[in-house]
């Protein structure tokens, strides 16, 4: 295996997402062992000054790649200029996030190359030298680890499944511009509008807190109490599916097996059940919070912390000693 | 026009996950089922049948047994199926499944006005990868999760399902696309289509019958051509069991806030 480790860093309207910083570190651990360098992939367009945050997190070089042609993801652009990188500088690892853009332009970059993806990776390890990767599969319910018969060895990695180092400030890195050669009549998608949900709420796959409602809740307005609860942690809104369905939220809400899979530091779920589909969304999340008043639940069988109680007593109360903490820092 | 939809039979894992004690999946205790967003990708190309009278297609790579999932697809409204098995294309991964799947593809052939459609993902191996790895394989444009398809002459506008939005996307045909839930309500299989489904045309490809096209090749096919190869399967180590607190009151919230700030969670 080839000794450096790359990222391709996913970035969203001049902002770098969370996973690319988690897959930094992890990279950097990597290419530690193998004695390597990290290389990271910046590609957008008025991206550059970004550049030097990926060196905080532990990038020795950093391949800028800011052209108009970047600035929404496009399949064929991007998949264009990560292919030459790699080809040029062949990296033993490549590392992408596992996003809507990540994985659609990690599968058609692999096949492009020839070479080997593990999908949604929640960990990973050398074993003689040699990347292992370890993925869930059905909804979570096993685990496996993928093993890689030729460089480059490339995985899409799970958004709060790594963990994130510190950045540092001090760390040098190389900033290179890569020169973008302009085939726009090679580009085969044109971009006519992109929506972006309302400002001001914190998506679920980004959220290092989410705060969920159920059926539990019993009517939609039970969301306004989730919100309060979420508005004060800083956390994502979440959804069961019996929630969704009935009408109280909408279906990006959801988590679970067909709806999102997240995995925050702190997952509170409110008045939910516990079904095995929607474990399969949200039990690989650090710690799990639960408050239901069926003591039977099987949410408390995943649960680090359990409250047996009626949410509309416990969550008002639990705002309460959430302020006191804040106040006491 | 022809629509080429990749349907995929898969374990249906919406009940209990049965594991063998090595910690491998046990297949055979469980049922199967069509993966679900094949579903949805078959009813979006038999909408655009009943707007254009394009001829709809499907193909499954998997043991012979799957041709009682393709003869009820087929039940649905869907004019021809492929099934394409063989011994030398088992173990492959999502990188042979795709060289594969595009040999068969060019088999049943892509001309100028078609379009090939995929679930965005299976159920089972979870990766959401073969779909962009066929359009390579083929030299299409692709777009992935795709919520809304409307087809204008040789252009399909596509809304596509991002984390927090969506982007609307033009593309003109032939091209991929990888379909998920939310682009529509599957129907059910008519009572003239069961009857049809059995005189409607199905074919077998296996090793012989794609041999010649140059993506078929012992080195990129089955177990031996994967890049991957899973080395173990595991099932997830349980968390130690909870802690369930006493009581619901201010006491207990007291004592659950400071122990979650004790560990920076909040
Ligand atoms: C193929 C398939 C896919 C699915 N996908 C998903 C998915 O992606 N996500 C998902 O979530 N589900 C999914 N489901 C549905 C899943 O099986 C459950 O039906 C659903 O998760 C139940 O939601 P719930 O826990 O909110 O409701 P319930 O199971 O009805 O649970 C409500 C809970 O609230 C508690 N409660 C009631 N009142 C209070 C109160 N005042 N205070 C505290 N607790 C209270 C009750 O004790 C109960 O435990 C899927 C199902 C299938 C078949
Ligand atoms: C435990 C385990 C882990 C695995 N991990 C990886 C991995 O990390 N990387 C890797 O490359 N492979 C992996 N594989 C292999 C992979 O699951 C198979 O190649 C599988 O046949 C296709 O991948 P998928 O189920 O993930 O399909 P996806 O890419 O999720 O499927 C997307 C769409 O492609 C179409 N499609 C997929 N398979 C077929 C088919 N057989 N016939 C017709 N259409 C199809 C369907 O339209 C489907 O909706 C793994 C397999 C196992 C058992």
């Amino acid at each position: 295996m080839k000794n450096n480790v790359w990222v391709c860093l996913e970035q969203n309207d001049g902002k770098i997402a969370g996973v690319s910083f988690e897959m930094l570190s992890e990279a950097r651990k990597l290419a530690d062992q193998l004695s390597g360098k990290v290389g990271a992939v910046l590609m957008g367009a008025g991206v550059k000054e970004l550049a030097k945050e990926a060196v905080a997190y532990g990038a020795d070089e950093v391949y800028v790649c800011d052209d108009e042609q970047l600035k929404n993801y496009r399949t064929d652009a991007y998949t264009r200029v990560l292919e030459d990188l790699v080809k040029g500088k062949e990296p033993g690892i490549l590392l992408l996030p596992a996003t809507t853009n990540g994985r659609d332009l990690a599968g058609r970059l692999a096949s492009r190359l020839e070479a080997g993806l593990a999908a949604d990776c929640v960990a990973l390890r050398l074993e003689d030298g040699q990347l292992v990767a370890t993925r869930p599969i059905f909804g979570g319910n096993l685990m496996a680890d993928v093993v890689f018969k030729k460089d480059p060895a490339m995985c899409t990695i799970r958004p709060n499944s790594l963990n994130k180092a510190d950045p540092d400030a001090t760390r040098g890195g190389e900033i290179v511009d890569v020169a973008v050669v302009s085939e726009e009549d090679k580009i085969r998608t044109q971009v006519k509008e992109i929506l972006a949900k309302a400002a001001g709420e914190i998506s679920l796959t980004d959220a290092q807190i989410i705060v969920s409602g159920g059926r539990g809740l019993g009517d939609a307005s039970g969301f306004d109490l989730i919100r309060e609860f979420a508005k004060e942690l800083g956390a994502a809104v979440g959804a069961s599916r019996a929630a969704v369905d009935a009408g109280w939220i909408p279906y990006e809400h959801q988590v679970g097996q067909t709806g999102k899979t997240v995995g925050p530091k702190l997952y509170i779920a409110c008045g939910i059940s516990g079904a095995l589909q929607h474990l399969a969304g949200m039990k690989t999340s650090d710690v799990i919070v639960a408050i239901n008043k069926d003591e039977e639940a099987p949410i408390f069988g995943v649960a680090n912390y359990g409250i047996v109680g009626d949410l509309y007593k416990v969550i008002p109360i639990m705002i309460e000693e959430y302020k006191k903490v804040v106040a006491s820092r | 026009m022809k629509i080429i939809v990749c349907v995929k039979q898969v374990p249906d894992t919406s009940g209990k996950v049965a594991v063998n004690p090595d910690g491998t999946l046990n297949r055979a205790s469980m049922a199967t089922i069509t993966n679900p967003d094949d579903l949805n990708a078959v009813e979006a190309a038999l909408t655009l049948k009943e707007q254009t009278g394009a001829e709809v297609v499907v193909v499954s790579m998997g043991p012979p047994p799957a041709e009682g999932m393709l003869r009820e697809i087929q039940a649905r409204g869907v004019d021809r199926a492929v099934l394409v098995s063989g011994r030398e294309f088992g173990g492959s991964d999502t990188y042979a499944t795709s060289q594969i799947l595009a040999a068969a593809i060019n088999k049943i052939g892509v001309e100028k006005e078609d379009i090939v459609m995929c679930g965005r993902q299976a159920i089972d191996g979870d990766t959401a990868q073969v779909g962009p790895q066929i359009a390579e394989k083929l030299g299409l444009p692709q777009v992935s999760y795709a919520a809304d398809i409307q087809k204008d002459g040789d252009t399909l506008t596509i809304k596509r399902m991002l984390e927090d939005g969506y982007m609307t996307i033009k593309v003109k045909t032939p091209c991929l696309v990888t379909c998920i839930k939310e682009l529509n309500q599957p129907r059910y299989m008519s009572v003239d289509g069961i009857f049809e489904c059995y005189s409607k045309p199905y074919e077998v490809f296996d090793y012989n019958t794609l041999k010649d096209d140059p993506l078929i090749d012992p080195t990129t096919i089955g177990l031996k051509g994967s890049p991957t190869n899973i080395f173990k399967s595991f099932t997830p180590p349980q968390k130690g069991v909870g802690m369930m607190l006493e009581g619901a009151d201010r006491a207990t919230c007291d004592k659950l806030a400071g122990m979650l700030a004790a560990k920076h969670l909040i």
